[in-house]
């Protein structure tokens, strides 16, 4: 009988047993699903698939057509445009908002929730309500022309050179609100007592927050860090919404490229090479900072 | 007496269903446009009336978002009971790895070699000998559609071809009408640049470039023409504002607009709106430069599936699709071109007697969509969306590009 033969030593697989147990699901999921798919699809980009993958391998050929495609590359440019500057002035803006909201005002769930609002709302709906907010004709340019200024102008969704920027509106509109209720949890977790010490050093209030405040806010800063990114990374929804990567091709993004390209043109290859730029593009930014971050700890 | 009656009437009830053996069929399309959509009531009405059953599966947007679609549905073993494509290689590798089922047999019932013209519409239907979609029309793209009121206003004759059109378009202006109508969907500026090539550059050039993917020729001083046709469009087309095809049709059906460059369903349009051909609104075909009309359109594909009374409806609306009466009803609606030469369609409006006159006289070509796979046509039609976005980019930039597509495609 299997339970009447004793163990010599406790085995070490086996302890805490049940968490083990609990956390397979997780662990399987880690390995197949994201790992094992992430490596299929890399393999995959070195294929010559169409529709339907097959194991036909052509070397680079895939990236040479992809870094040489204009679409590609106007992509990168818009997705570094937008990732650039929703980072600093969802930051930006966000904090400063927290820090109002901070001063112990009156109705602020109202201004909370006020800001908070658009964060509820898909990136669907934000896109279709900024299509109408900045149509030339309904929106602003209409409204501000039929209040007398003649010459007006604010087209941002059909003007090229501009688009991305009529993207990036609708963009913090829709995010700020969350970065100020982390930003705004962030100021409440510092100690009332460093604010009475800062206030008995007579250091003013701004160079509390800037000195003081933010360097000790470092934990929020960083979750809020790997929203954006993320939210950054996967646009998508968004401008499929607003502008479907018009007009022409001046504000497409690389997540819509892959879609566009494995499904609308059947272009499995094509479609992995560029998911596959793009794994890399996260990766070069995020291991170095993930090693400075954890590895340092470590050693320390 | 009584209880036998009762038994053999419970018996019929029971056994009926399998001696019909009617189903419910889905069936996937996106023909969502307003002249659209009453032609596939005609489809669905004559195919319940086989006794079996319509369920209209009907996708907005256009191709380009129905197909991905249907075609994660049937990759991924959730295949609907037949789905629309356009005739061409869209479903192709479908049809490789057997996903798509052999019409060969009904095919056969039918006489569809004899019947259907022209036969470059099977052929696209065809892999290694068997028959695997039911064409359903021909659509031909280079129609140019001018608003007749528009032209008026702007006190200039109407044109004739589109020389006199490009030739207008200051008039237009001056008079407050956008002189050419396009959406923005890529489809719309691909399709328009196609029929520039055909009608300006002629049958060879088009056969050459897209049939040979002659790379010289992509390059040369005869799609050089094609290219400066191309800028004048952009030109008049400077100022649109409207997404969808229809919406831009219905700009030309107002009078807001001069013209479009729109393939023959914008037909459907006009006559749903209640205009008639030489009144309101002419059609010129050709762009009234060159009368040759390429015969793409749409297919019906069946998927294969394991349901032994699914694969029978499925058999039921294969031949409804090709049957003479259900091709003048569809057709006449859907303004589109019916797939056989044998029936009567003297209802058809003079448009329509046109492109059906031009086909039977064999000014046909093959459509882009037979030509090029969907990934060649995709990079045409980014290049094509920028272009025409785009008022800096030059036409050299832009053939010299193009010559590389074509260099490129399979």
């Amino acid at each position: 009988m299997a339970q009447s033969t004793p163990s010599a030593r406790p085995n070490q697989l086996f302890r805490n047993l049940n968490s083990k147990i609990a956390s397979i699901p997780m662990i399987f999921v880690a390995l197949v699903i994201f790992l094992g798919g992430s490596i299929w699809t890399i393999v995959y980009s070195f294929t010559n698939s169409r529709l339907l993958p097959r194991a036909n391998f052509v070397g680079f050929d895939q990236y040479e057509r992809l870094w040489a495609s204009s679409r590609w590359i106007i992509s990168i440019q818009n997705l570094a445009i937008y990732g650039i500057l929703s980072l600093i002035f969802s930051l930006v803006v966000g904090f400063v908002l927290a820090a109002l909201m901070d001063q112990k005002i009156r109705f602020e769930n109202v201004f909370r929730t006020i800001f908070l609002y658009p964060f509820a709302l898909s990136f669907i709906v934000t896109g279709l309500v900024w299509q109408w907010i900045l149509n030339p004709d309904f929106g602003i340019q209409g409204i501000v022309r039929s209040l007398g200024w003649e010459t007006f102008e604010f087209n941002p969704i059909y003007d090229a050179d501009i688009v991305i920027y009529g993207i990036l509106i609708a963009g913090l509109w829709q995010g700020t609100g969350l970065v100020m209720c982390l930003m705004l949890a962030g100021l409440r977790g510092i100690d009332e007592d460093i604010w009475k010490a800062a206030r008995v050093d007579g250091i003013p209030m701004w160079r509390t927050y800037i000195f003081i405040v933010i360097p000790m806010m470092r934990p929020v800063f960083i979750t809020t860090l790997v929203i954006i990114g993320a939210g950054i990374v996967k646009l998508y929804d968004l401008v499929v919404a607003q502008t479907s990567g018009g007009p022409g091709n001046a504000s497409e993004v690389p997540a819509k490229y892959v879609y566009d390209y494995m499904f609308q043109a059947q272009n499995l290859g094509q479609g992995f090479a560029a998911s596959t730029m793009m794994l890399v593009t996260v990766a070069i930014i995020i291991i170095p900072w993930a090693y400075l971050e954890f590895g340092g700890r470590k050693r320390g | 007496m009584r209880i036998r009656a009762f038994a053999a009437v419970m018996a019929a009830t029971v056994a009926l269903p399998c001696i019909v053996q009617a189903a419910d069929l889905e069936v996937t399309h996106w023909w969502t446009s307003g002249g659209e959509a009453a032609a596939v009531k005609e489809l669905a009405n004559a195919f319940n009336a086989t006794g079996n059953k319509w369920v209209d599966g009907a996708i907005a947007g256009s191709g380009s978002t129905a197909r991905p679609i249907m075609i994660s549905r049937i990759t991924g073993g959730d295949p609907m009971g037949a789905t629309q494509f356009n005739h061409g290689r869209q479903a192709e590798e479908l049809v490789q790895s057997g996903l798509m089922r052999d019409l060969t047999e009904v095919a056969e019932k039918g006489k569809w070699k004899d019947v259907i013209k022209p036969a470059s519409l099977l052929d696209s239907c065809t892999y290694e000998g068997k028959i695997y979609c039911a064409p359903v029309n021909i659509h031909s793209w280079q129609w140019l559609w001018v608003s007749n009121a528009a032209f008026e206003k702007a006190g200039v004759p109407a044109p004739k071809d589109w020389n006199e059109f490009v030739a207008a378009g200051p008039k237009l202006r001056e008079a407050g009408i956008q002189p050419l109508a396009i959406g923005s969907q890529a489809f719309q500026v691909n399709g328009l640049f196609d029929t520039l090539v055909i009608t300006v550059g002629g049958k060879e050039l088009y056969e050459k470039v897209y049939k040979d993917k002659d790379e010289e020729a992509a390059a040369g001083p005869e799609m050089a023409k094609v290219f400066a046709a191309a800028v004048q469009a952009r030109e008049l087309a400077r100022g649109n504002n409207v997404q969808d095809w229809n919406q831009a049709t219905n700009l030309v059906i107002t009078g807001k607009a001069g013209g479009q460059i729109m393939g023959d369903w914008a037909q459907g349009e006009f006559q749903q709106a209640g205009q008639t051909a030489g009144k309101e609104y002419s059609c010129l075909a050709g762009l009234g430069l060159n009368e040759v009309l390429t015969t793409g359109g749409d297919a019906i594909y069946f998927p294969l599936l394991k349901d032994e009374a699914k694969a029978k409806a499925q058999e039921a609306l294969a031949e409804t699709i090709v049957d003479p009466k259900v091709q003048v009803a569809f057709n006449l609606k859907k303004g589109s071109v019916p797939i056989r030469s044998d029936i009567d369609m003297a209802a058809a409006n003079d448009c329509m007697k046109k492109g059906i006159d031009i086909i039977a006289k064999g000014g046909t070509a093959t459509s882009v969509d037979q030509l090029l796979s969907t990934d060649s046509m995709k990079q045409k039609e980014d290049l094509m969306s920028e272009f025409f976005a785009k008022a800096s980019m030059t036409p050299e930039a832009a053939q010299e590009r193009f010559a590389e597509i074509i260099g490129s495609a399979d």
